[in-house]
């Protein structure tokens, strides 16, 4: 079996499953995003009236950090008092950031962890040996009355990487790199495994974006066997029980590729799809209205760090707004003790309290008609940040950072010293 | 759940993600008919006017990938949407829309068969479809004894709160 087949095995109580097959499962931690009432909706509707184990409840206010709208403000306080009412401590409010950062920061995202949140990117803790898959309200709201939530055990891909990066092209160049060769629906309903020795030269950081970004191949969720950099990590935050499962010799994958990244360039997904991936340098000199730099994907401390490197002592173009978004509290905070913060603001960055924001076009950076987006985020789609008719490209945070300063689109690897 | 669903056809094509299906911008709305005034307005933003109840979604690959976002379930739900025919659809779509008790079939080659305008008879049990306009046929996938069951309850709330009465 695969480690990711013996993690569902154990959790639904039995010695083994096979690809394919129906299997209800106990849920270690599930999580609430605020743009979903209707999660608490369906629990009423569906008779619940105490969650199981308020134990493995999170919540998070992340999507609408902080309200700007009347109507979101209502939903986060109904989902506060809910949390008050069933006993959620994991009240995680407007101030911590986006979801899966948080979990990753407070060393809830550990290995064996069946991790169910109604975000999609909830692959990214594949990074840490999880099972984090995504759902809708009511899928949640079944967890949160009965514990479990039925899956299909899924078809598992392996995608192997060989080789070291060249110099400024990032873990976010691969995945869009695969994403482009294999199509946005290449991996749906599937699992994908990623393998290779390029994985040493990955940090946890790097890991989660590429982990994120396999929600935009269609994947059910991601794996990366725990190493030495994932366990320093777990060693470092994690309190709660873990468990390192491990795949048997000779196990046969629905599929296998194998990437060469040691000559990779800088790659962009241009509007309006993630997989319509190219070079960078198809797109050089395109004008840069909006430079967003955050998220899920792409908003962690390492991402702020080759930002303020590109842009120490000079200054955004004065054409391009750089709107930059830590992604969580504990991002903004070791960034501001690095000093990054204030080099960022002092060349011309605006900065959005730890969140969502932008990303999914509700608030905080949105895009007028017929412009220009580069943005470190995971999609692209018409209306994404805004007006249906903004273009999105999406890129590495060094992509970004470099655009930035340029107004237009450049080659970020010139920018790498 | 209605056994026949009969009506005319609304063609997209591949990738129509949830931020077309129901725009981002509109996710702070809770209340039913306030969803279904934003069904498909980012992929068509006259589809509300263009569609009556029973009419059919008909999509190329990977309909209703990106978001988590019950929503975009639910205004289809809310329109009166008779079946969604896709050559594949985003998982956690797949789920939602199960969940709600909304026909999900997934039926290679479909678009192909299939123009706007055209009057579509899908037999959601069989999956056996017909259109009607050109005389065409085609063969849905079984859906799984799983998702049967719970399209045959209504949906996943009734199934729940059925199971949560046997309990007390």
């Amino acid at each position: 079996m695969h480690a990711i087949e013996k993690l569902l095995a154990k959790k639904a109580g039995k010695e083994s499953v096979t690809t394919g097959e129906i299997v209800n499962c106990a849920v270690d931690m599930a999580g609430i995003n605020d743009l979903y009432l209707q999660t608490i909706r369906s629990f009423f509707e569906m008779g619940g009236t105490k969650v199981h184990d308020p134990s493995k409840v999170i919540m998070f206010m992340d999507h609408y950090a902080p309200a700007s709208t009347i109507v979101q403000a209502d939903n986060q306080k109904k989902f506060r008092e809910f949390c008050w009412d069933q006993g959620i401590d994991l009240l995680m409010d407007i101030d911590e950031g986006v979801c899966h950062q948080v979990l990753a920061d407070r060393g809830l995202s550990y290995p064996g962890e069946l991790l169910i949140v109604t975000d999609s990117h909830t692959t990214t803790h594949g990074a840490f040996g999880a099972f984090g898959t995504g759902v809708g309200a009511t899928d949640l709201a079944t967890i949160l009355i009965t514990g479990k939530l039925w899956f299909r055990v899924p078809e598992i891909i392996r995608i192997n990487f060989e080789g070291e990066l060249p110099k400024g092209v990032y873990a976010k160049d691969i995945i869009l790199h695969v994403i482009g060769e294999l199509g946005a629906d290449y991996a749906v309903y599937k699992a994908v495994e990623f393998t290779g020795s390029t994985l040493k030269h990955l940090s946890v950081s790097e890991r989660m974006a590429m982990c994120n970004m396999t929600t935009e191949m269609g994947a059910k969720t991601s794996y990366i066997q725990p190493d030495e950099i994932t366990m320093k990590f777990v060693k470092e935050k994690v309190t709660r029980e873990y468990e390192i499962f491990t795949t048997d010799p000779g196990y046969q994958y629905a599929a296998e590729h194998t990437f060469d990244v040691s000559q990779l360039k800088p790659q962009l997904a241009a509007p309006f799809s993630v997989d319509n991936v190219e070079d960078v340098t198809a797109f050089i000199g395109r004008t840069v209205d909006q430079a967003y730099l955050g998220s899920c994907t792409g908003g962690r401390v390492e991402d702020l760090a080759v930002a303020a490197k590109i842009l120490a002592g000079k200054k955004v173009s004065s054409r391009t707004r750089f709107v930059v978004v830590p992604a969580s509290k504990g991002v903004f905070l070791e960034a501001m003790q690095k000093g990054y913060i204030q080099t960022l603001v002092e060349a011309g960055a605006t900065f959005v309290t730890p969140g969502c924001a932008a990303c999914l076009g509700t608030h905080q950076g949105m895009l007028a008609s017929g412009e220009t987006c580069i943005t470190s985020t995971n999609r692209n789609f018409p209306g994404r940040m805004g007006h249906t008719k903004g273009e999105i490209f999406l890129g590495s945070p060094a992509a970004v950072a470099a655009a930035a300063l340029e107004g237009k689109i450049v080659d970020p690897a010139n920018y790498i010293d | 759940m209605e056994k026949t669903a009969k009506g005319k056809a609304f063609v997209f094509g591949a990738n129509i993600d949830t931020d077309q299906i129901y725009p981002g911008r509109f996710v702070e709305l809770t209340d039913v008919e306030d969803v279904a005034k934003h069904a498909m307005e980012g992929a068509d933003p006259d589809f509300v006017k263009k569609f009556s109840k029973g009419d059919i979604i008909v999509a190329s690959t990977n309909f209703g990938c990106g978001s988590s976002r019950e929503h975009a379930a639910i205004t289809l739900k809310a329109v009166g949407v008779g079946a969604v025919l896709a050559e594949s659809f985003g998982r956690i779509f797949y789920r939602n829309g199960i969940n709600l008790g909304v026909p999900l079939l997934v039926c290679p080659g479909i678009d192909k068969i299939v123009a706007s305008g055209q009057v579509l008879t899908v037999n959601i049990e069989t999956g056996q479809i017909t259109n009607e306009t050109t005389g065409e046929a085609a063969q849905a996938q079984p859906m799984s004894e799983y998702v049967m069951n719970i399209l045959a309850s209504g949906g996943i709330k009734p199934m729940i709160k059925s199971q949560l009465e046997m309990q007390l």
